[in-house]
């Protein structure tokens, strides 16, 4: 059962503040992710307090790289619940969990981080997680 | 455990998922719940057998580094006295 939208709203408005877009309906998602050209990443947003607080600081501080994707978009598990579901039929063969990140290049995922690589690590390693797939994947070259 | 204290109040492990291995061969990998006399108490388990499985736990674990947990059960309690091992898997290598 989703939380209180009252109570969601602040980890929905960090999303937004550090440039992602919401994507709350299946339509949305395959609008973003259905004919991908370029990069895309994921955020699979969650009420989880500890992983997923630290994931967003994580995500805002990587999306000040030089080298960052193309398009940030999220999704909140168990809030948008058919959203969250159409997102991850797009990287289906990563078993779901919350929060995780995915980056996508040109339709294809090429880095993923799970809840586990998030759980009990600080911000800043996590987002060195993130600006070493966003170096390697989503330089000049794209 | 890297880093910050997960769930204040909680057991150092509350929340986080890892990978706990028994005296008999069998891995576990779930989300740490709590511990009390009947056991370790995980939470979204993925479950491997050694003895009754083609698949090397190596392989195992490297397919959930990579991929995730592959729940098979709601919930598992592991017997204190069957635990060999316990941590983090975000501190398991591949």
């Amino acid at each position: 059962m989703p939380y209180d939208p009252r109570l969601v709203a602040p980890m929905r408005d960090e999303m937004v503040r550090m440039g992602a877009r919401e994507l709350k309906t299946v339509a949305e998602v395959d609008e973003v992710l259905g004919d991908q050209r370029g990069t895309t990443l994921v955020f699979v947003n969650s009420v989880c307090g500890c992983a997923a607080g630290n994931a967003r600081p994580a995500l805002a501080v990587a999306l000040r790289h030089a080298a960052r994707p193309q398009q940030v978009v999220t999704v909140f598990a168990g809030q948008d619940v058919e959203a969250t579901a159409r997102a991850r039929q797009y990287f289906s063969e990563y078993q779901p969990s919350s929060p995780s990140i995915a980056l996508f290049r040109d339709g294809e995922v090429v880095h993923f981080v799970h809840r586990h690589q998030i759980e009990g690590q600080s911000p800043q390693t996590v987002a060195a997680n993130l600006t070493g797939a966003f170096d390697r994947f989503c330089g000049a070259t794209v | 455990m890297t880093g910050h204290v997960f769930h204040p109040g909680h057991h150092a492990l509350h929340g986080v998922t890892v990978l706990l291995e028994t005296t008999g061969g069998l891995i576990y990998i779930g989300r740490f719940d709590s511990e009390d006399e009947a056991g370790a108490h995980l939470l979204d388990v993925a479950m491997h057998d050694s003895h009754g499985s083609d698949l090397p736990k190596e392989d195992f674990i490297r397919r959930t580094l990579k991929f995730g947990v592959r729940v098979d059960q709601k919930r598992a309690v592991i017997p204190r006295t069957e635990i060999a091992r316990i941590g983090p898997l975000s501190e398991v290598s591949a």
